[in-house]
């Protein structure tokens, strides 16, 4: 199959000038007009499943470099995830293009008006390190379905897969229009002072203000997809075996997903006081039957968020909650599953996000007291509640806030097309995945046309307390009024 | 400010903002002010705009009027969950989507629809069961001063408030943290205001101007076209409003009949002397009236007014003035003009003028009069603006059904109708699932086996026959 692309790229050297025109190339590409077609769009996703196809062994391989990732991880968490997306994007592409017809008031007679998604323009990807292919891609299928041109600049804190990423995509996709660079926060900086027509950024709270600030420079909207303390809230659960499954997801989404680093993973538990033995040895349990392999394991992602997380270990408090794990391996980066009970809340571990393998648990008196603990805390990317009690759920829902809200599973959501993906308060603001992808990317044009067929005068000056009669009818969509008034049958009132 | 912040963080925190009696009670409150104030609003309106009558009731209170009681029809629809299907990796699940408020937010508004431009957020904002503070500009100081008198009697204050002031209180306003800002008025401050929340990680929505283009194709009914343009611009605030047309283009050779028509309109409008004339609102201020004499005084521009340019500076009054073939690179057709001043430029062909709009930044709106269906399609399809309306203009901003808002430069995010409920809401996803179908092979979880990838594959993709053959270990790899 031809690409279409209009040359060859290669390996660039990419200075302060090389990377601007890189970004004006593709300014040129998008003004060209060549993104809008749906040919270019559907070819671009075709090409995009193919390089998931074609080079798959290729990205396992970096995600066990840069991550440590099991093949398996690897592939459910993020090339199979990506396909999945792509896969729908393809199948939905014609549906979410096609402009939205409305239905008007009779007032705005004869008017036919409709919405028209059009894309932005330029965009900017910035995406993390912890999900480097997923959260590189998942983003950028919706920024080529809504027919953008695109940059991205994956994490440096993967560089096998940033390298991945720069030598690959340009092989599939068109290279004038979608870019990789590559850079830290230098080359970040770079990028942030051009002007794009959106900004989409997965990261910490504190690089998304810096990435906010510029810009607003431009008046560039953003997305921000940031994490928080995602808490999972543990009800008494009458089976064993609800128990025992339930129990497997939570230890799924703290230590089966990139080891804890993850921004929806679980960061920490919330259960009863009576409860929390039982909870404690069912962890033991599945950490025994999941996680005996350390290689089914993946590994903390660099020496400083290794020794960050050590230093969390080595306050004595904390130290002395730790119920379970807590050996280290430096050479290896990795930390086992380590769960602690009830260490001060006042301490780094649960006044920050934690983003590794240490799960501390929190006993309440009671359960219901979990829905205080959480709203006196930043928002949340996600609240998980294992429960059966639907009065339970329905309170979780009603009084608290976070991204999304998740019942008896973990992680779900990720996978999940047809609900929004995204933060709220500190854990960020705009939304994604499925339709809401193409949305984010586009602009929703309204569209109202008129003819010149029926034309009222009362529109114009000179104004007359009889034009005013018949507006303030119109607007009331009274029509029975506005036409009495309008045959002269019906007085001014100054009623509204 | 901070205590001020607190205190209605505290309100909003008790939940009294959440059930749909609260919110309609504060909607039926913004319902009684208008109904019961109408007269100190009009005062207020002429006072700070020498808004006409007519204009005045039509464009601010009738349209607050017809979104306030759309918005009290529509509200438990807006407020229901919205159940979506979840898919065969999620199997088992019910998900939907439940609109929740974001919290405590600001709202601060515009002086050239002073009143609207206040009540439309705010009943979104109210709708979706937020707190707020209502900063009205002080550019409208009377119309700021009613909303700090009569608001205060027809809401409930814990929750919503209104803080008057300039400069010094917006910008300490703006470095308490919010849940978002809804900011109405110029990119400069747009900018300003987006650095302020960037701080918070607040969102922000941003209804900034632009010059707003009107293509004008000869093939169309001149006299209806040139007076729907007219309206839209010299019946808008004697074109002080961000969707009134700011420049026209059109072809050379259809130029003078054009200017003609406009002439014959405005008389017919405004009378010989529309400096006197009722029906025109004058400029706002001193400074903004100094802005706009100073793009007709530059030089080379006097010379292309073909209609008006008389000024009245005691009253700040400027008469509708067109201007032909002004250089594009002139002050006039480098900002936005927002005043009764409206330059034509002249192209060989219509097609030519996309490319022109394209060129400049990204308008709140853009009009085009045509018959041609060809040309409208190409239109719609090439001008990137916040809003398109075809052979008519502005009329756009009083449909609820329609997103208002911009694009690029004229801003970002939208409102209006369920768009204004949408804009105060966090769309939170809530996924339920069950035990039931914890499939026995657990292909989610380590130690990873090659039997349990091609499940988790057959998962992924979606197809449940190879779901099944996956699970019975019949796999065609």
């Amino acid at each position: 199959m031809a690409l279409i692309t209009g040359k060859k790229c290669g390996d660039e050297e990419m200075g302060a000038l090389g990377l601007e025109s890189e970004v004006a190339e593709a300014r040129t590409a998008f003004d060209s007009g060549k993104t809008k077609g749906f040919e270019w769009r559907k070819s671009q996703l075709k090409a995009l499943l193919r390089l998931l196809q074609e080079k798959e062994d290729d990205m396992l391989k970096v995600l066990k470099e840069d991550l440590g990732k099991h093949r398996v991880e690897a592939f459910r968490d993020e090339v199979g995830a990506v396909a999945k997306s792509v896969d729908n994007a393809l199948l939905n592409l014609k549906k979410w293009m096609a402009p939205e017809k409305l239905s008007l008031p009779l007032a705005a007679i004869p008017t036919v008006a409709e919405i028209v998604p059009e894309p932005l323009g330029v965009v900017l990807v910035i995406s993390s390190w912890n999900f480097p292919i997923g959260l590189s891609l998942e983003p950028l299928i919706g920024a080529i379905a809504a027919g953008n041109a695109a940059v991205l600049k994956p994490s440096e804190l993967a560089p096998a897969t940033s390298e991945f990423l720069a030598d690959a995509v340009p092989k599939y996709l068109d290279c004038e229009a979608i870019k990789v660079i590559q850079g830290g926060p230098q080359v970040a900086e770079q990028l942030l002072e051009l002007k794009w027509d959106k900004i989409f950024f997965t990261g910490s709270a504190r690089v998304g203000r810096i990435v906010m600030t510029a810009a607003a420079k431009h008046l560039t909207p953003v997305t921000l997809e940031l994490g928080g303390k995602c808490p999972a809230i543990f009800d008494s659960l009458k089976s064993s075996r609800d128990k025992k499954v339930a129990v497997g997801r939570v230890a799924g989404a703290k230590w089966g997903s990139c080891l804890g680093q993850a921004c929806i993973g679980v960061d920490y538990l919330l259960v009863n006081d009576e409860y929390a033995p039982t909870l404690i040895e069912l962890l033991k349990g599945v950490i025994k039957e999941f996680f005996s392999n350390s290689e089914h394991l993946a590994r903390i992602v660099n020496k400083h968020h290794f020794q960050r997380l050590c230093n969390i270990l080595q306050d004595e408090l904390v130290a002395a909650s730790v119920v379970h794990g807590g050996s280290v391996n430096a050479e290896e980066l990795f930390i086992e599953p380590t769960i602690l009970l009830n260490p001060p809340l006042d301490k780094e571990i649960m006044t920050e996000e934690i983003f590794g393998p240490l799960l501390p648990i929190i006993t309440l008196k009671k359960i219901e007291d979990s829905i205080e603990f959480i709203r006196a805390r930043p928002k949340p990317l996600v609240i998980y509640a294992f429960t059966h009690d639907e009065k339970f759920k329905r309170r979780i829902v009603e009084d608290t806030s976070s991204g999304c809200v998740i019942f008896n599973d973990t992680l779900i959501q990720y996978v999940c097309d047809t609900i929004p993906f995204g933060g709220v308060g500190q854990s960020g603001f705009g939304q994604y995945h499925g339709k809401f992808s193409f949305d984010n990317f586009s602009n929703r044009k309204p569209v109202g046309r008129r003819s010149f067929l029926i034309e009222f005068s009362f529109r114009y000056p000179p104004w007359n307390e009889k034009k005013l009669q018949l507006l303030r009818h119109i607007y009331r969509f009274d029509y029975i009024g506005f036409v009495l008034c309008f045959l002269g049958l019906k007085r001014y009132s100054y009623r509204s | 400010m901070e205590t001020l912040v607190n205190d209605l963080r505290r309100s909003f925190q008790t939940g009294k903002t959440m059930p749909y009696e609260w919110r309609v009670a504060q909607m039926e409150g913004i319902l009684r002010l208008m109904n019961e104030r109408e007269k100190e609003i009009m005062e207020a309106l002429w006072t700070d705009l020498a808004k006409p009558r007519t204009e005045a009731y039509l464009h601010e209170i009738s349209l607050s009027k017809a979104g306030c009681k759309f918005a009290l029809k529509e509200l438990k629809n807006w407020m229901k969950p919205e159940k979506v299907p979840s898919l065969i990796a999620t199997f088992s699940s019910t998900a939907q989507i439940v609109p929740e408020p974001l919290g405590v937010v600001l709202v601060i508004s515009a002086w050239n629809y002073p009143f609207a431009l206040t009540i439309d957020p705010l009943i979104g904002a109210v709708a979706a069961g937020n707190a707020m503070v209502l900063k009205p500009s002080e550019v409208a100081p009377s119309t700021s001063a009613f909303f700090a008198k009569f608001l205060p009697q027809y809401v409930d204050t814990s929750c919503i408030q209104v803080v008057e002031g300039g400069v010094t209180e917006t910008t300490e306003l703006l470095e308490q943290k919010w849940d978002k800002i809804f900011y109405t008025g110029s990119g400069r401050v747009g900018r300003i205001v987006m650095a302020a929340a960037a701080k918070h990680l607040t969102p922000v929505a941003l209804e900034l101007g632009g010059k707003c283009p009107v293509v004008f194709d000869s093939d169309v009914n001149l006299k209806v076209a040139v007076k729907r343009m007219a309206i839209g611009k010299w019946g808008c605030n004697n074109g002080q409003a961000c969707i009134a047309p700011d420049y026209i283009i059109t072809t050379k050779s259809f130029a003078p009949k054009l200017v003609d028509a406009l002439k014959e309109t405005l008389k017919e409008f405004y009378g010989e002397n529309p400096l006197e004339s009722a029906d025109l609102s004058r400029i706002v201020s001193s400074n903004h009236f100094r802005r706009l004499t100073d793009f007709l005084d530059e030089e080379n521009i006097p010379e292309k007014i073909v209609h008006g340019g008389g000024r009245d500076e005691k009253h700040l009054k400027i008469a509708p003035t067109v201007l032909l073939d002004v250089p594009h690179d002139s002050l006039i057709m480098k900002d936005e003009i927002f005043g009764p001043l409206l330059p034509i430029i002249t192209v060989e062909k219509l097609e030519d003028s996309f490319d022109l709009i394209n060129s400049r930044p990204k308008p709140l709106a853009a009009y085009l009069f045509s018959k041609n269906k060809r040309l409208e399609e190409k239109f719609v399809q090439k001008v990137s603006a916040g809003g398109i309306l075809i052979n008519d203009v502005a009329l756009h901003v009083a449909n609820p059904h329609l997103p208002f808002g911009g694009v690029g430069e004229s801003g970002t995010g939208a409102y209006h109708g369920k768009f204004s409920f949408d804009a105060f809401s966090h769309k939170k996803a809530v996924l339920s699932r069950g035990y039931a179908t914890e499939m026995r092979i657990r292909a989610r979880y380590p130690p990873y086996t090659h039997h349990k990838q091609i499940i988790l594959r057959r998962v992924i993709d979606g197809s449940f026959i190879a779901l099944f053959l996956g699970l019975f270990g019949l796999h065609r790899d």
